[in-house]
């Protein structure tokens, strides 16, 4: 249930991120959702991507930094209160998120958010038992 | 057990007696033969004569490596080449090496003084010692390899090099003991390993290592990989090679100092003012038995303190810490002293962290700022800022506790900061003064 992502450190300067997209382009991989954390100095870029393994290759061979994390991808229906339906549910069973991002394409009528939290099988084991619909990797990677 | 127990115990007045007794001749000696030491004497007012106790060794100007130079090869010898029976030179980075020579005695003294440090790293004539210091002009080889036959144990005279074949006979001799780099035994730990070899089980049970300035973590990590004792030898071929110091196996904390041999000062390197024990500043050692080229006041460029306390080995002589850094290296930020290798250590003392980084100094108004870039590794990256800004405050911190200097600590990608084949370049200095 769980989705790989991978993260690079990039510094803060001009051409960093491009660097980047352009390995994976040339690498013909395709990138599914991404967020970009910054603070003065350097930058974290998360990436969900068709083809970890691969990405991750690609970036190491060029000399990045590369992290791989499991993150959790949530359908949210598409409607007031979506958001908010699985953030209640999280906060009361004590689960922290430590960053979420949406992902670009829709599953059918829902829309996509990709969640890091604090503790993520207890967190998976809570939205399922709560009926949100949960996306295995191999969907998400090919949505 | 202590080679020259006469010697290496002699009560501190002994010493100094001795000292004195052998700095007055010397002083006379270079006076009368050395055309150079005639001149500095002259410009600084100073005769022979005006050596009467171990205080005024200060009014003596100091030698330095550009004066070897400039008297480039045998200008400072004081015998004739005839007495000289062995030549070396260090390799020079820039320009011309620096070129030693020794007579029959010289020769003979260096090795007493090699075989006063194997039997201080715990070593007897029952001893394999397998010698991987380079053989050649470099003191290393010939220095180690004659003191382990004074000692009368069994030397293999492996030279640097050949890295399978060094593995080879590490197995099959089973040498007790190994002399070499400490960065090179690392390596050859590391060779090993790859070879499928178990480099734990080897028979070595000591290193001793030197040549070049290495860590209290360093020592770990090869103590760890080949279950030895690693030990700390100091020296440097202008004032006879390896053996001018050695740290003793009972101990382990400084080396030793030849004291019947050579007279050592600490100074400050800006100011040329003698230190006192204890203080950190800059080696400075006069020989005073050496014949065929002695040395008075050589400013090494090693930066170290003295710890006078009588060692638990019972050898009397004054222990130097291990080197921290090269006096040309320093830097002054907001009036501390900074040593480029002070800030490695505390890199190197962070789990995942590598030695590379690089130093840049600039000035804002008036205050000096430091900014210490490193290289994240993915040992140490994290997904999320939180972490990464946690690890540029631990380093800020130990900075800070270790070297009382406030520093502003920026992560850069891995491999962007420059290699350096050789002598490496960490500082960047933008301060206009």
């Amino acid at each position: 249930m769980k989705v790989e992502q991978i993260s690079i450190f990039l510094e803060n300067k001009p051409g960093g991120l491009s660097s980047v997209t352009k390995a994976l382009s040339d690498a013909k991989i395709n990138i599914r959702a991404l967020s970009l954390a910054d603070t003065s100095d350097f930058g974290i870029l998360r990436l969900i991507v068709d083809n970890v393994a691969k990405a991750k290759e690609v970036l190491n061979e060029k000399g990045f930094a590369v992290g791989k994390t499991h993150v959790v991808a949530v359908e949210v229906p598409d409607r007031p209160g979506g958001l908010n339906s699985i953030l209640e549910l999280l906060t009361g069973k004590g689960i922290n998120v430590e960053y979420m991002y949406a992902f670009v394409e829709r599953s059918g009528e829902n829309a996509v958010i990709i969640f890091r939290f604090d503790s993520t099988d207890e967190a998976i084991e809570a939205l399922k038992n709560n009926g949100f619909n949960v996306l295995k990797g191999e969907k998400v990677y090919g949505l | 057990m202590i080679y020259n127990e006469e010697f290496e115990t002699l009560p501190r007045e002994a010493i100094e007696a001795l000292q004195l007794k052998r700095l007055q001749q010397v002083v006379s000696r270079v006076y009368h033969t050395v055309g150079f030491y005639r001149k500095a004497f002259d410009n600084a007012g100073v005769t022979p004569d005006d050596v009467r106790s171990l205080d005024d060794l200060k009014r003596l100007p100091f030698t330095c490596k550009q004066d070897l130079r400039d008297n480039y090869p045998f200008g400072l010898f004081t015998v004739p080449m005839s007495n000289i029976v062995r030549l070396h030179a260090s390799s020079g980075t820039t320009g011309k090496p620096t070129v030693v020579g020794y007579t029959q005695r010289d020769i003979e003294t260096w090795a007493t003084l090699m075989a006063r440090s194997f039997v201080a790293a715990g070593l007897s004539k029952n001893d394999i010692i397998h010698n991987a210091y380079g053989y050649g002009l470099f003191t290393g080889g010939l220095g180690a390899h004659y003191g382990a036959e004074k000692l009368g144990a069994s030397v293999i005279p492996m030279s640097g090099g050949s890295t399978k074949k060094q593995i080879m006979l590490l197995q099959d001799f089973g040498p007790t003991a190994i002399c070499c780099t400490p960065s090179y035994l690392l390596y050859l730990a590391e060779a090993g390993k790859e070879m499928g070899v178990d480099m734990s089980s080897l028979r070595l049970r000591v290193g001793i290592l030197g040549a070049e300035p290495w860590s209290e973590r360093m020592r770990e990590q090869i103590e760890r990989a080949l279950d030895i004792t690693a030990l700390d030898i100091y020296g440097l071929s202008e004032i006879m090679g390896p053996g001018v110091a050695m740290e003793c196996i009972e101990g382990r904390c400084g080396l030793h100092i030849y004291e019947d041999h050579f007279i050592v000062e600490v100074i400050d390197p800006a100011t040329g003012e003698a230190l006192p024990y204890g203080k950190t500043g800059e080696l400075v050692f006069t020989t005073i038995t050496k014949e065929a080229f002695p040395l008075i006041r050589y400013r090494t460029k090693d930066i170290s303190r003295l710890m006078p306390q009588v060692c638990k080995c019972g050898r009397t002589f004054v222990r130097m810490e291990r080197v921290s850094g090269r006096s040309d290296d320093m830097l002054i930020i907001r009036g501390v002293n900074v040593f480029p290798s002070q800030i490695e250590s505390v890199l190197l003392e962070i789990d995942g962290l590598e030695p590379h980084y690089q130093l840049i100094v600039d000035r804002e108004g008036s205050l000096d700022t430091l900014e210490v870039q490193v290289e994240v590794r993915e040992k140490i990256f994290s997904d999320e800022i939180r972490e990464l800004q946690n690890m540029e405050k631990r380093i800020t911190k130990d900075i800070k506790d270790y070297l009382g200097v406030t520093a502003k600590v920026k992560l850069v990608e891995p491999k962007s900061l420059q290699r350096f084949e050789g002598k490496a370049q960490r500082v960047i200095d933008k301060r206009i003064i």
